[in-house]
């Protein structure tokens, strides 16, 4: 078998001390990031790429880092929703329904391993799921020319704002505004600065990086200054954990349901606009339909703590497949991924799986990896976790803005690019309060420059005919799945959006 | 009402990108969509989008007090002083002033401000710059 060779040289290139180091360490970083109320895996991963990037490390170990705080932070979400029915990050808000009816039931420790021991089923599947559905995905992608690919980026842009998203407009606006963005510079086709009035140091464009850490974590802070929330979500509540296993006939009756959620979750992962919100609300939804008979749902259910944290994890590790395979991440956080690569000069796509497979199978053997010590790390030592609640945001946020302006610092050492990033956390917040998604605004800039190139290298192709973009059997099709992936919302997307925001607090921008 | 103003200024925004882009200069190596086309799709998107926005308004979002405008305002200047000081006071005094005022902002009393303030300068300046070798801000006094 031509996979487990290269997942075997991918184990070799995975199992150093210094990758083992840097992925647990990831983990431990990405459960902490997770748990906080207020810093997701799109906060934390993009809080770590600047650092990782000047920290000097090589492709491999950075990505193994970076993705281990990714699968960590997914983990980690599901702590604060147990214990202080807040949730920690946006995909853990559906294990608040049962998680927390469980922890006031006394069943908080079970309740945590239960959900560790779901959320390591979830990871490990959609993992396998991966390695089996890239190369096949890449098969694929392999017969895309510039038209296709044109339309694939119009398709992830389109689809960004998911089923659940109400204001398709405003979606539309932030993905035109990110890739609006990405003009500014000078163009690489034919040398002409555009959009850069005369700045000299908008010439090599704006760096991403600095979008991303301005849009997320800066505005962030600005959240946090404006409501004054200076104190931890946990203070005042008693945090009983109780016994750290849970009961084998509990495992054993959530089996099938851990089961049937990976599949379900994976499959949300790995279609466009979906992402792990959508993976743990509909895994939550199907289970509820499929083996609630009791009406025990929402009153403490394991098998409703298993299921949206299966989902959530398997949609995670879904959400990798067209990221790495076709260069077009489907959710915020993969996004985030997509920038990590590309601040290491590494394409992501097709190409990558030929040219270098030590990057793709490294990373692969790393997730295995990751997962095994998440699960390690988040049974026993799930005490530890709790604690890090306890931190009042009062410390937290001015230790989160400060390495933001490190990391960035770093990279160019210029004034100039931290004054561009306080511009984007005040942009952030902005379009934060007026419901305006960031997550298409971070993928414009990412991939705004590929995009125009493939559009403009189709039509010089075909001597400058515009209809060579729907040409091909391949590309109309890609464009009806965007044209129905757009208008799709509008119509169903105010129900879907209603049931998944009734456990929402307000400032959900940052959705995966 | 909110939604209104933004999508006005989008369209602003959307005839200004527009202008821009008619205004870059066409090199005469160019290829059959030159470096204009693109733009001028973009800046069509966003006109589109801001009108939609226009027709048809969500909700209006809470908007903070004006206290906790001028909070933010505030905040915004004293993370921008620190972006043009951090080259001449160097990392470690220009991160403890910004790092204590937030953490002041944020409800902290004033000692535990300056604690937080200096854990933090000091701790990102062991940690990135001792242990891991990052290059950060030097001032007149080398750190």
């Amino acid at each position: 078998m031509d996979i487990f060779a290269s997942l075997g040289d991918g184990f070799a290139i995975a199992l150093t001390w210094q990758n083992l180091a840097l992925a647990l360490l990831g983990c431990f970083l990405g459960t902490v990031m997770g748990a906080m109320p207020g810093l997701g895996p799109s906060n934390g991963v993009a809080i770590l790429i600047p650092l990782a990037f000047t920290m000097g490390l090589g492709a491999t170990p950075s990505l193994i880092l970076l993705t281990s705080v990714y699968y960590g932070a997914m983990y980690g979400g599901r702590i604060s929703s147990i214990l202080l029915n807040i949730p920690g990050d946006e995909p853990a808000m559906m294990t608040c329904l049962d998680g927390h009816p469980m922890a006031k039931k006394g069943l908080a420790g079970e309740a945590l391993s239960l959900s560790g021991i779901a959320s390591f089923v979830g990871a490990f599947f959609a993992t396998w799921g991966l390695i089996f559905l890239a190369p096949q995905l890449v098969k694929i992608a392999l017969l895309f020319g510039p038209a296709e690919y044109f339309a694939l980026f119009a398709l992830a842009f389109m689809t960004l704002g998911g089923v659940s998203s109400t204001n398709q407009a405003k979606s539309a606006f932030a993905a035109a505004l990110g890739i609006g963005l990405a003009m500014i510079g000078v163009d690489t086709q034919t040398g002409v600065p555009r959009f850069t009035f005369g700045e000299v140091h908008l010439y090599d464009g704006i760096d991403f990086l600095v979008a991303i850490v301005g849009l997320f974590a800066l505005s962030e802070v600005l959240i946090f200054l404006e409501h004054r929330h200076g104190g931890s979500d946990a203070s005042g509540k008693k945090m009983e954990i109780g016994r750290l296993y849970p009961p084998l006939s509990m495992i054993k009756r959530c089996t099938p349901t851990m089961l049937r959620t990976s599949v379900l979750g994976f499959i949300a992962g790995v279609l466009p606009g979906a992402g792990a919100s959508l993976g743990s609300f509909i895994s939550y939804s199907m289970e509820k339909r499929l083996v609630d008979r009791e009406n025990t749902f929402g009153t403490g259910d394991p098998r409703g703590v298993a299921a949206p944290e299966t989902g959530n994890n398997a949609a995670a590790g879904g959400a990798l497949v067209p990221m790495l395979a076709l260069g077009v991440p489907g959710s915020g956080t993969t996004a985030v991924l997509l920038a990590v690569l590309l601040a290491l000069n590494i394409t992501p796509g097709p190409l990558l799986f030929t040219q270098n497979p030590d990057v793709v199978w490294g990373l692969i053997a790393a997730l295995f990896i990751a997962n095994f010590m998440l699960l390690a790390m988040n049974i026993p030592m799930v005490g530890l976790f709790t604690r890090v609640l306890m931190v009042p945001s009062r410390i937290l946020m001015p230790i989160v803005a400060m390495v933001s302006f490190v990391g960035i610092y770093g990279i160019s050492g210029s004034s100039f690019d931290l004054m561009v990033m306080i511009g984007f956390g005040v942009m952030g917040w902005g379009l934060r309060k007026l419901d305006v998604p960031l997550v298409p605004i971070i993928l414009g800039t990412l991939l705004g420059n590929a995009m125009e190139s493939n559009l403009r290298r189709a039509i010089t192709i075909d001597n400058g005919n515009w209809w060579t973009l729907v040409d091909s059997p391949l590309s109309i099709g890609l464009w009806a799945v965007a044209i129905v992936g757009f208008v799709l919302p509008v119509i169903v997307g105010r129900r879907v959006k209603a049931k998944m925001q009734q456990r929402r607090d307000e400032e959900g921008a940052l959705r995966d | 009402m909110s939604d209104r103003i933004f999508g006005v200024f989008g369209i602003l925004l959307a005839f200004a990108y527009a202008m821009a882009a008619l205004a870059i200069e066409e090199s005469f190596l160019s290829d059959a969509v030159g470096p204009k086309a693109f733009p001028l799709i973009l800046a069509a998107i966003l006109g589109l989008s801001s009108l939609a926005i226009i027709l048809k308004p969500d909700a209006e979002p809470r908007w903070p007090a004006l206290g906790r405008l001028a909070e933010i305002a505030a905040a915004v200047i004293v993370m921008i002083a620190y972006a043009q000081l951090l080259p001449e006071a160097g990392f470690v005094i220009a991160t403890a002033f910004a790092a204590g005022y937030l953490a002041w902002r944020l409800g902290s009393r004033p000692l535990e401000a300056v604690a937080t303030g200096v854990g933090t300068s000091v701790g990102i300046y062991v940690i990135f710059h001792l242990v891991l070798g990052l290059s950060l801000a030097r001032g007149p006094w080398g750190f």
